[in-house]
């Protein structure tokens, strides 16, 4: 494979973190088997990647009426995986206000050795006590400043320079709502280098509900960043992840050194996880209206089935919850949108 | 007519909120306020309001306690210097209302046990947080009708109405409000959830209440319960709104709410805070009256 020769990027190293299993529960409605999670896994700590995380979708403490029962309980899944894996670390999300430092620690006792502590962008002060929990279990411990277009480089700079003073050693920008630019992400991530410790490392995790998840991360690194989100075939909420095997094979291009095996990786995506989807997970006409709109990925296929429930296109309700400007995990909001929506268009409502 | 005098702790959001719901109150009269920083803004209004204010914490109000007569106090500081106050306090025979997520006290829902509180003449209670005062009911006027296996709540909060010590100790907000829907509630299992939003303009604190009830939902029994336990708690929180439902979904119910607040410290969106201190004000209430009418008395525990 030829590569191009003037890659600035040429020799940068770059830490792959695969989100099929936690982020992909959401577009399989949570509903992904032990033995399921357990191929995947495999086959991803094979190719060489070394991060994965493996959750309910709303991570620890996630099952619920609001974001969906799985299956299995955290620490089921996290036990059956960690057990199997050879080189890869098997991560968590937490998002304080949901799951616990309870939880936490008994996702590090069935194996977890890393964590996405996840706030809304400008709220990291609510993660104060989870991120230090997470440092003294050892855990590899990461901020995550989800729906990271709703503040400004600056604004984001000072709320990962508080991760960072409780104890990150990673923070992240995070493009919930698949709604960035490679300029909003460079702008961001720019603004967090000046500011953070030279040891302390940045992240990007994208969506690709504007088609932008390989671009935004090739910028984010560009911009200082060392460790990239995906997911393979890019299983993920909206329109899915940064599909992981087209980064890699872009990164290959470029000289980007991530440590992984491009051809095992297609064919992870190929032969296990395309097969394993209820719907092609792609940009389509909803997807693309939460990048467009600036909506929470997750939203998707609940505003799907509250579309079919009270009669409003998802659409309308999408649009109308991005002015509303809900965020992740306000979902209960969603029903409540589209009843309140339907009694406006004079659509009577169920029982 | 005679007033029970009270002491408000901790200058934040919500004691300073408890300023002006104590204040309109025909049986309790705000006589201090402590905190720890002299010039916090809490303690600063205080003192224009006519109060006493101390920034030396509850030890500065100790030797005043009985020359100016505090019966009821109410603790609005941090789960963990809570125990502490409460001990001191009560030492010199003063009623604690507790709105930190402490919870050393029985818990108090003013509609579904305030009454048994005030019976019993309990030293110590608390109010569990804001999301568990506009939930409880509501799980409550449900479980009343039919055993609930599992209540799910869900309260989106205007981040300019969160404090730093809630904050800092989400868990304890979660964890506190989880167990009051089972012990208050009368879910079998329960679980809170909390989201902190910061749109601008803030948005009005939302509750969203599921419960799965072992059976088939009665749904005219249900709905007409919780209307009648909604009408309860807007006799003290005027601004306590069905926005959708009841909707019945097989065994799940599911309730939309709104809180508007009286805009008194916060402006209206800030209805967390004063569905927190109205339920405070109305429990203190109820306790004042008792000890007017003189059917109980405040005494300070035996000590050994």
């Amino acid at each position: 494979m030829s590569q191009s020769n003037s890659s600035s990027l040429k020799g940068r190293q770059v830490i792959l973190h695969d989100m099929c299993l936690r982020d992909g529960m959401h577009a399989k409605r949570e509903q992904i088997s032990v033995e399921q999670m357990v191929k995947v896994a495999t086959a991803l700590d094979d190719a060489g990647v070394p991060y994965i995380q493996v959750t309910h979708g709303g991570g620890l403490g996630g099952n619920s009426l609001q974001h969906g029962f799985a299956p299995h309980s955290n620490e089921e899944y996290i036990s059956a995986v960690a057990a199997k894996m050879k080189q890869a670390k098997v991560s968590v999300l937490l998002i304080p206000g949901l799951g616990t430092m309870r939880e936490l620690h008994s996702a590090f006792d069935c194996g977890a050795r890393s964590v996405h502590v996840a706030t809304h962008c400008t709220e990291a002060d609510t993660s104060p006590q989870h991120i230090a929990y997470a440092r003294k279990l050892g855990m590899d411990t990461s901020g995550f400043l989800m729906m990271a277009h709703l503040n400004d480089a600056a604004g984001i700079a000072r709320q990962g320079k508080l991760m960072e003073s409780y104890g990150a050693q990673t923070v992240y920008v995070t493009d919930s709502a698949g709604y960035m630019l490679p300029e909003d992400v460079k702008a961001r991530i720019g603004a967090l280098r000046e500011v953070l410790n030279p040891e302390t490392e940045i992240g990007f995790h994208g969506h690709h509900n504007l088609g932008m998840g390989v671009a935004n991360s090739i910028a984010a690194i560009e911009a200082g960043a060392s460790r990239i989100d995906g997911s393979v075939a890019g299983l993920g909420a909206g329109a899915g992840n940064t599909p992981l095997e087209v980064f890699a094979a872009v990164c290959e291009r470029m000289g980007i050194e991530t440590g992984t095996d491009l051809f095992k990786l297609m064919d992870v995506a190929e032969d296990i996880i395309v097969p394993m989807m209820e719907h092609i997970v792609r940009v389509d006409r909803e997807s693309l209206t939460l990048g467009y709109a600036g909506v929470y990925s997750t939203f998707l296929l609940h505003a799907k089935r509250a579309s079919l429930q009270f009669g409003v296109p998802a659409r309308d309700i999408l649009v109308e919850l991005g002015r509303k400007k809900m965020i992740g995990g306000q979902e209960d909001m969603i029903q409540d949108t589209a009843m309140t929506m339907a009694k406006e268009r004079g659509i009577s409502l169920p029982g | 007519m005679k007033k029970i005098r009270c002491a408000l702790i901790g200058s934040g959001n919500i004691g300073t909120d408890l300023i002006y719901k104590v204040m309109r109150s025909p049986v309790l009269e705000p006589v201090w306020m402590v905190g720890i920083d002299p010039e916090s803004e809490g303690l600063l209004r205080a003192r224009e309001m006519g109060l006493k204010t101390t920034h030396e914490g509850v030890d500065g109000l100790l030797p005043h306690v009985l020359d100016d007569g505090i019966q009821i106090a109410f603790d609005a500081t941090s789960a963990y210097v809570h125990a502490e106050n409460s001990r001191k306090l009560n030492a010199l025979g003063v009623l604690m209302i507790d709105l930190t997520p402490a919870a050393i006290g029985p818990l108090c829902v003013p509609p579904v046990n305030l009454r048994e509180h005030a019976e019993k003449l309990e030293m110590n209670v608390n109010m569990i947080s804001c999301a568990g005062q506009a939930t409880i009911p509501i799980v409550n006027a449900v479980s009343r009708i039919q055993t609930v296996e599992y209540a799910e709540i869900v309260a989106s909060l205007a981040s300019k109405s969160i404090g730093p010590g809630t904050r800092a100790n989400l868990d304890e907000f979660t964890n506190t409000t989880s167990r009051a829907i089972e012990k208050i509630g009368g879910a079998r299992k329960g679980k809170a959830l909390a989201i902190i939003n910061p749109a601008e303009p803030p948005m009005m604190m939302r509750n969203t209440i599921y419960c799965l009830t072992d059976d088939e939902p009665d749904r005219t029994r249900i709905t007409e319960s919780i209307l009648q336990m909604i009408g309860e708690v807007q006799k003290y929180v005027p601004g306590y709104r069905l926005v959708n439902g009841p909707i019945f979904d097989r065994k799940k119910v599911s309730v939309f709410m709104e809180v508007a607040g009286l805009g008194d410290y916060l402006p209206t969106y800030a209805g967390n805070l004063d569905i927190m201190t109205a339920a405070a004000t109305r429990t203190a209430e109820m306790f004042a009256e008792e000890i007017l009418a003189g059917t109980i008395q405040l005494k300070a525990p035996e000590v050994a």
